[in-house]
């Protein structure tokens, strides 16, 4: 096969991140599936320290932008630049590991990725997965696996972070745990962080910028202006602009305590 | 000693034995028992055509692996049909075709029920070299791709996104599968052949920590029920495919009882 896109020499001589520096930008980005147009045109870019949410409905073609950044899909227009060696630590969606396929957790972070011991205790330690290392895959809930999905991404020290949907099939406190987590990667590395996910609500007090996403680039900019951009709430609907105003006075709370879906009717 | 058939059937099914185990692993993980199936089917066109062209039985059966693998990619190129009806279609086709072939070669006296089931008096000189050359090729080529292999098993998408070229992994994963099976259909036969690959690999996930671990104790379990498998055959002259299999699953079924009560055990403490 011709490149490895995200494999470069594990001991490349590293070119230290300079604050707010471009790390991957989508330029004019067109993918077609035979005669559907799953991207038309889209420009986006992602720099260091910043966390960039990609939000559209299902059938937007987030995905399809992920894979095409992470250069699995070639553009059928356009172009993708990527910082020469880039290291892109990537969370898929609904990832799901054969039950029957015996796999510890210090194995899966070590499989693709040669990581000496420490760095793997490093990486689990920062999600709050230590004790997790020598369990098996099959044996681990559905919170604790999107976390030791994470500490794989984080084991290569990545640059640039993309996590598609990674709060899937975690409950309301963990996804903002996660987002927590997450937010707390950024400050201690400094990369980059892209997020795709299919509502703002969560995910908001975590994010720098929003790109709103519907086979093309409907709106972008600082979460609170595309909330009310008029591309935004025809998309998703004045609700889903409201949902948002209680979640922000809840945010005051503890999230431990006070973590329920932002149209909980009980408060 | 080679004159001897006994250790010529011992040594042939007990390299098979050892060569399935970690691929039956994959066939496991990745589900591909049907696809395993299919192919075997297939091999007895293979083998009907070897006789109509009068070739090598293993080279003709190889080359109506390639057909068979060919035909199956441009029909699911097609998106018309699930891959499972694809492999239904294409396998039962095969084997009816090899059937209806063999019955037109009235003066060659064919051992139909030696290559469905297996035949232990059939083993050759020059079939021990083709199970233990292709058993060292296909070992060889498994440890080298290793853990390539598992990371396209973990994940696709992963695998490629970190750039493992994972169509052609999964087409040497198919080959490898194929030439196991060219192996192991004399000794085993073609419809059982599946079963040799993924009965001792679930035998081995309850008590395995690694892939690693599965795959070797797979061969293992599967060395163990050709030992068993081919005693009885000899002993009460029983087919000597099904009796390997029925071994197998007796040791599958004392896995499971095991599991159970290690989990009554632990619970009870």
């Amino acid at each position: 096969m011709s490149t490895l896109p995200l494999n470069p020499p594990p001991h490349a001589p590293r070119i230290p991140l300079a604050q707010g520096e471009r790390l991957v930008e989508a330029r004019g980005l067109t993918v077609r599936a035979g005669r559907r147009e799953l991207l038309s045109s889209v420009d986006m870019a992602v720099h260091a320290s910043e966390i960039v949410t990609l939000i559209g409905p299902n059938g937007a073609g987030k995905t399809t932008l992920v894979r095409a950044l992470l250069g699995i899909l070639r553009p059928s227009d356009g172009e993708i630049w990527r910082r020469p060696g880039l290291r892109i630590g990537y969370l898929p969606q609904r990832m799901h590991v054969e039950p029957t396929l015996p796999l510890t957790v210090h194995r899966f972070l070590t499989l693709a990725y040669a990581a000496d011991g420490d760095a793997v205790r490093a990486a689990l330690a920062e999600v709050g997965a230590e004790r997790l290392e020598h369990q098996l895959l099959s044996e681990l809930s559905g919170g604790e696996f999107q976390r030791v999905l994470m500490a794989r991404a984080l084991v290569r020290n990545p640059e640039l972070l993309i996590l598609d949907e990674p709060v899937q099939g975690v409950d309301v406190s963990g996804q903002l745990d996660l987002y927590d987590l997450i937010a707390h990667i950024r400050d201690a590395h400094g990369c980059g962080v892209l997020l795709i996910s299919h509502d703002l609500h969560l995910v908001m007090s975590a994010t720098d910028r929003v790109v709103c996403l519907n086979q093309h680039v409907c709106c972008h900019g600082h979460p609170e202006s595309v909330l009310r951009d008029p591309a935004y709430l025809n998309l998703f609907g004045p609700r889903a602009a409201s949902g948002l105003a209680v979640y922000t006075h809840a945010r005051g709370h503890d999230h431990a305590h006070h973590g329920r879906p932002p149209h909980a009717p009980d408060s | 000693m080679f004159d001897d058939f006994i250790w010529r059937a011992l040594l042939g099914g007990i390299g098979v034995a050892v060569v399935a185990g970690p691929l039956g692993c994959f066939v496991v993980w990745r589900r591909m028992a049907y696809f395993g199936d299919a192919l075997a089917h297939g091999a007895l066109l293979g083998v009907a055509l070897g006789f109509a062209l009068d070739m090598n039985l293993n080279a003709s059966t190889l080359l109506a692996f390639v057909v068979f693998t060919l035909a199956l990619a441009s029909l699911q190129a097609q998106r018309r049909l699930a891959t499972d009806t694809l492999l239904g279609i294409l396998s039962h086709a095969a084997l009816a075709l090899g059937l209806v072939t063999i019955s037109f070669m009235e003066r060659l006296r064919v051992d139909l029920m030696g290559y469905l089931f297996g035949d232990i008096l059939a083993v050759t000189r020059t079939d021990l070299l083709w199970i233990y050359g292709g058993g060292v090729l296909i070992l060889a080529v498994m440890v080298l791709l290793w853990s390539r292999l598992v990371s396209i098993t973990v994940h696709e998408e992963l695998a490629r996104a970190e750039g493992l070229p994972v169509g052609t992994l999964r087409l040497v994963l198919m080959l490898l599968i194929a030439l196991v099976i060219v192996a192991a259909m004399k000794i085993i036969g073609i419809l059982l052949i599946t079963a040799l690959l993924i009965i001792p690999a679930a035998a081995a996930r309850t008590f395995a920590r690694s892939p690693e671990q599965m795959a070797v104790l797979a061969s293992a379990l599967g060395a163990l029920a050709v030992l068993g498998g081919l005693g009885a055959s000899l002993r009460w002259d029983t087919p000597s495919g099904p009796s390997v299999v029925v071994c197998a699953a007796v040791l599958f079924a004392l896995t499971l009882a095991a599991e159970s009560g290690w989990r009554r055990l632990r619970h009870a403490t």
